[in-house]
């Protein structure tokens, strides 16, 4: 590009516009790819929050060992029920178990099984939906059968069939909420596949001849994204709760075990409920926040991955 | 103008079936499609006009072998011979992939929002071999520059272009694999009258300097009189009329023809336009009506026209053939 000649006097303006095009004509050749991404996704103050947050929890669960200074297992029974103290941050629950060390040892447990499972269930949906929504015709048809058989399963029979056969374990409960789990997000991305398929770019890409899983997962998939993301938010919240019951019916984790859910179940107790709010008022508060950065994390994610919505 | 043909449309059906009831039953086809004899011949502009719904779109698609054709064939002829690409399965398509290219009608969605023109344009051309990103990139900011484009238009998504930009964009990436065929389906239809002149033109500059040959999907007569060697009148999936293009306004045979060239505005007050008005809708394609699929609403109809089904048939023309399908050509059309 040739300036015009300039023959009025230069204004402010004009050095304000040469300094925003030089600094444009400077970022054409980098490869900004990446760049873009994690800068919109920082730039985003919810999503920053909420990744500052997540962060913290997670740190905080992964470094139980060295941050509590009691060991969540052991009940003291001199120290049944007592309100937060100096000794004891968050206090003790009903066996004197120190709650601060439960939290964060129970968080490693419920993060674990919330966002693995949430994780796992969409990894497998993804996959099978995009493809089979895109291709259609038998394999579509069979992969819709299967979903709507794992989802019309009533999850507790499941539950009982699979601790009856390997016994109570953590990884019990990843698989059984990952198979209940992802006929949702199968149907989602089969959904979006269905009508992103008739846009007229993907014609485009058939008339090149590329192969259905280059067109399924590479340049339709970006587009699907959005929703699956909210989905994964959501399920992960979704996955801490139902971890929570199956413990309280013992079928889930042990319930000498700490989790969210287990140190929660406490609360089912009307007398805990009115006079120790300690015991379930600040793991309750940690799932929320916790539900919550995902959510704004989610969110950021899918603002970031839409290239039409400015940062 | 007529040479060889590059294509070769044989009988052409495409039938989609319409299933109904709980079992999903096929009860009836939509004959999109039904029955389509034509050449295209090497460097010519083929136009393909026509209402909506007649056919138009699918019958370029069967032509990219986008949906298959269910009857006929189409034939590729090249330099190493025919072939028939109706019988090809994807593998062996890929080689006339390559040759055949389609510029879409929507050019809010012939683009991926989530690419960069870049990343949208540069996997066809891996697909087809050039290995190295820099030399990618140079392909695709030498045919920006080939639409009029700035080659760093190639960094930004499609949002941030207009739709004029987009269309040339779209342009530019049927280019990309140097095809001998454009199937241009409606592709300035979307645009202003102005931006519209404007990719007409680099249409037909691309195709001089490229020695391109284009089949030209459109609605707009004016638009085909400027850019057409040859244009094809389709009605409810048949192909009723087809000249030159100068024939074809000079010296209009088949009635529904016409009426869709009185249907033309003209700019000129002193004119006293004779329309012809069409009663009616097009029928359904799912129950086309006996005989001439055009009777219930020609002005002309006769008692042979709603039981014998016509024939494209040839007729002397100043200077080659003019074909057209309607039993009353024989006799002089009354008035």
């Amino acid at each position: 590009m040739v300036d015009a000649p300039i023959t009025r006097p230069r204004t402010r303006r004009d050095g304000q516009f040469d300094r925003l095009r030089d600094r444009e004509t400077s970022m054409q050749g980098k490869a900004k790819r990446g760049g873009r991404f994690l800068g919109k996704f920082l730039s985003n103050r919810l999503a920053l929050v909420g990744f500052v947050i997540f962060a913290i929890i997670c740190l905080m669960s992964l470094f139980a060992p060295l941050l509590a200074q009691h060991d969540p297992m052991s009940p003291n029974l001199r120290a049944i029920a007592q309100p937060p103290s100096v000794e004891h941050w968050f206090g003790t629950d009903k066996t004197g178990r120190d709650i601060f060390a439960r939290v964060l040892y129970g968080g490693r447990v419920s993060i674990l099984v919330g966002l693995g499972s949430a994780l796992l269930s969409a990894l497998i949906g993804v996959i099978i939906g995009v493809y089979s929504g895109y291709v259609g015709g038998w394999l579509d048809w069979i992969a819709m059968r299967v979903s709507e058989i794992f989802m019309s399963f009533p999850q507790i029979i499941l539950v009982l069939l699979l601790v009856a056969i390997l016994g109570q374990s953590l990884l019990n409960l990843i698989v059984i909420f990952t198979l209940t789990g992802w006929g949702g997000i199968y149907r989602m991305a089969r959904a979006r596949m269905l009508s992103i398929r008739e846009e007229e770019y993907v014609q485009a890409l058939r008339s090149f001849g590329l192969g259905p899983a280059r067109i399924a997962y590479k340049h339709m998939l970006p587009n699907a994204l959005g929703p699956i993301m909210v989905n994964i938010t959501l399920s992960t919240a979704a996955f801490i709760l139902q971890e929570a019951g199956l413990s309280f019916l013992g079928l889930g984790v042990p319930l000498s075990i700490p989790t969210w859910g287990n140190i929660l179940n406490a609360a089912q107790d009307l007398r805990v409920l009115e006079q120790n709010w300690w015991i379930w008022l600040p793991v309750g508060a940690t799932i929320s926040l916790f539900v919550l950065s995902v959510n704004f994390i989610g969110d950021g994610l899918r603002d970031a991955t839409d290239p039409s919505q400015q940062g | 103008m007529a040479g060889d043909p590059i294509l070769s449309l044989r009988n052409v059906e495409v039938h989609f079936p319409v299933r109904t009831g709980v079992l999903k039953r096929v009860t009836a086809h939509v004959r999109a499609v039904d029955g389509v004899d034509l050449d295209v011949y090497r460097g010519e502009v083929l136009g393909l006009v026509g209402e909506s719904g007649c056919g138009k779109t699918t019958l370029g698609k069967a032509i990219l072998q986008l949906v298959r054709a269910t009857q006929g064939t189409v034939t590729y002829s090249g330099e190493d011979g025919e072939t028939e690409l109706t019988t090809q399965d994807e593998a062996g398509l890929f080689a006339f992939r390559k040759r055949l290219q389609i510029v879409f009608q929507d050019p809010h969605s012939s683009l991926n929002p989530a690419f960069t023109i870049f990343g949208s344009l540069e996997d066809p051309l891996r697909h087809y071999g050039v290995k190295t990103r820099a030399k990618r990139r140079k392909i695709v900011g030498d045919l920006l520059e080939a639409v009029n484009m700035r080659r760093e238009a190639m960094d930004r998504y499609p949002h941030e272009f207009s739709g004029g930009q987009r269309q040339r964009i779209g342009i530019a990436r049927a280019l990309s694999i140097d095809p001998e065929l454009i199937v241009c389906d409606e592709a300035v239809s979307a645009l202003d009258v102005s931006i519209q002149a404007q990719v007409l033109q680099l249409l037909m500059d691309l195709k001089r300097e490229k020695n391109l040959t284009y089949v030209f999907i459109t609605h707009d007569l004016s638009v085909t009189e400027y850019l057409c060697d040859r244009i094809a009148v389709m009605y409810l999936g048949k192909v009723v009329e087809l000249c030159d293009a100068e024939e074809l306004y000079s010296n209009t045979l088949h009635p529904y023809t016409q009426a869709l060239l009185s249907a033309i505005p003209v700019a000129d007050l002193d004119r006293k336009s004779q329309r012809i008005v069409l009663q009616g809708d097009v029928p359904s394609p799912i129950n086309p009506p006996s005989g001439c699929p055009f009777h219930p609403r020609c002005r002309f109809a006769q008692d042979v026209c709603r039981s014998d089904v016509p024939r494209l048939r040839a007729y002397r023309a100043g200077s080659g053939v003019h074909m057209a399908a309607c039993h009353l050509i024989d006799q002089p059309l009354a008035d």
